[in-house]
């Protein structure tokens, strides 16, 4: 091995503590979680194995494959949902809005409500959505309704709403950046040959804005993916996610190797779909000239 | 063909729609804090409408509730050593990769990264098992640990984004003018990437204040301001919650005009 030359010195300085960090607090507990996933669950602990049983048990026992096939669902939902209104919120924003304080003070009022207590924003679709909820003693009270409905709250529904409620704002950020981008003139030179506004944004704009559609839909489907606090207040029983059987093997199941080999499972996907969206970015980088 | 005038007409209706529709995202956006604000001073302990008049008395049990400030001050003390950290560790971090070669450094980058999309549940049980692994008790300090590993990543991009369109000839002639390492740090780089650092230091600090699924796993007897309101939800809903609710709306709202008055003069520049 050679000797670090004296050059190099203030560079593995600057490198060790990052290093090591990362090493003893993302590797190893990674590598632990790993190894977990193989052992065996044996009560009132677990004991050290070598075997697939866990693995073999999630894909086998519909309550576990079912819970996975909901959440990719649901996190798909999502994603398709918050770009729905993303794209346009952005594309309003950069393209229709001239002057630039309405367009920092809009963007600004996009990506506060990120600033303000997750738990409390899923909480407050609790409130609106309840059978003795906001919307129904509306409903109520103006008399559309003649009693009040459970329909709002504890399904799919109530956590699709909270959810693309939360992650909107990571879809908004990428969207306005890529967009932003976009040489104004080429856009003028489109409406100049005669191309209508649709055909602009078609076959001009929405493909340029594509690395930043793929960059918002990642964040949106790997965040909703592992969520389990709007499970938690908004799902009932037909709205259990991934993670929260994960916190109940964690917890009242006490069967960590179960709950590790789920996880195991989350993060491939989760890497899988990041993987994917580096590749769409690098085959969809368009020259600009 | 249509006329120009009608094409104009088209084209602002075309707008007011547009229009309609921002308005309606923004509704979607703002409702549940509207009606977050306006339940915390309403005096009914149930959250439904009509109103029944104004009360301070959710604000008053709040400043009560010694669980609650006990909570808070937790908080505190978590955010504010884990935006430290965050801090200390990421800005090298960030100029380990804009500078340095290194074996392995694809790897490290994907590593230090990965949790600005891996939620946050992976990081959380991840490390409860390296923490009984080696039989370290859990406390505020594991969760400091542990949300510090969490929001690393958002120190590291900011820095490293700026690092990356700094102009390396400042530093160079820097160094032909006599400075040392260290001044041409404090000099040039330091006030460069110092919006950077405090943007980043203010958003790993609210977010801190606000994590949840990394503490829940790694917190001890001890209770941050989220958990504890995670714990009361359990039991229900009560104003009190919406009274807390409507406070840190506030002060996120302070610290989201203290960043834009901190970052000021770079917007100009």
């Amino acid at each position: 091995m050679k000797r670090p030359r004296r050059e190099d010195i203030p560079g593995l300085v600057v490198l060790s503590a990052p290093l090591l960090w990362a090493v003893a607090f993302m590797f190893i507990p990674y590598v632990i979680i790993f190894t977990y996933s193989f052992w065996l669950k044996k009560y009132p602990t677990f004991v050290p194995a070598f075997q697939f049983g866990n693995y073999a048990q999630i894909f086998a026992d519909p309550q576990y494959y079912q819970v996975l096939f909901r959440t990719g669902k649901i996190a798909i939902f999502v994603s398709i949902l918050s770009l729905l209104m993303a794209y346009p919120f952005a594309y309003f924003l950069v393209f229709k809005v001239r002057s630039t304080r309405l367009r920092a003070l809009l963007y600004m009022a996009v990506i506060a409500p990120l600033w303000v207590s997750y738990l409390l924003r899923a909480y407050t679709w609790k409130t609106i959505l309840g059978s003795e909820g906001v919307l129904n003693s509306f409903l109520v009270w103006t008399g559309i309704l003649g009693q009040p409905t459970d329909v709002f709250l504890y399904n799919q529904f109530s956590m699709v709403v909270t959810l693309t409620y939360i992650f909107i704002p990571f879809m908004v950020m990428p969207i306005y950046t890529a967009l932003e981008k976009i040489p104004k003139n080429l856009v003028e030179a489109a409406g100049d040959l005669g191309v209508t506004p649709w055909g602009t944004l078609w076959k001009v704009i929405w493909p340029l804005s594509l690395p930043g559609v793929i960059a918002g839909a990642t964040f949106t489907f790997c965040l909703t993916f592992g969520d389990f606090i709007a499970p938690f207040l908004v799902g009932g029983p037909d709205g259990v996610m991934v993670a929260n059987v994960i916190t109940s093997q964690y917890g009242a199941a006490l069967n960590w190797p179960l709950g590790s080999a789920l996880a195991i499972i989350m993060l491939i996907i989760v890497l899988a779909v990041i993987e994917l969206s580096d590749r769409a970015q690098r085959a969809g980088r368009i020259g600009l000239g | 063909m249509a006329s120009p005038q009608s094409v104009r007409l088209g084209r602002l209706a075309g707008d007011g729609v547009f229009v309609a529709v921002i308005a309606a995202i923004l509704a979607y956006l703002y409702l549940p804090i509207v009606v977050l604000i306006i339940f915390s001073f309403n005096d009914s302990s149930s959250l439904t409408l009509p109103l029944s008049g104004f009360t301070w008395k959710w604000y008053d049990k709040f400043f009560a509730n010694e669980d609650l400030i006990t909570a808070l001050r937790n908080s505190f003390y978590v955010a504010i050593l884990t935006t430290a950290l965050t801090l200390l560790i990421g800005v090298p971090a960030a100029f380990a990769l804009d500078r340095l070669k290194f074996p392995g450094k694809t790897v490290f980058r994907r590593l230090i990264l990965l949790p600005l999309v891996l939620p946050g549940i992976i990081t959380g049980i991840s490390m409860l098992n390296l923490f009984k692994f080696i039989g370290m008790g859990l406390s505020l300090q594991t969760v400091i640990i542990g949300q510090s590993t969490a929001l690393m990543s958002i120190v590291v991009t900011q820095v490293f984004a700026r690092l990356q369109r700094l102009n390396r000839n400042l530093e160079e002639a820097a160094a032909d003018l006599g400075a040392k390492p260290w001044e041409s740090f404090f000099y040039i780089i330091l006030p460069n990437i110092r919006s950077a650092m405090i943007g980043s230091a203010l958003l790993s600090f609210t977010l801190s204040f606000d994590e949840i699924p990394v503490t829940f796993f790694l917190t001890g007897r001890d209770n941050t301001l989220p958990m504890y309101i995670w714990s009361t939800m359990r039991r229900g809903i009560t104003p009190e919650i919406n009274a807390v609710g409507t406070l840190i709306v506030a002060f996120s709202l302070l610290l989201i005009a203290l960043s834009v008055w901190l970052l000021k003069d770079d917007a100009r520049s």
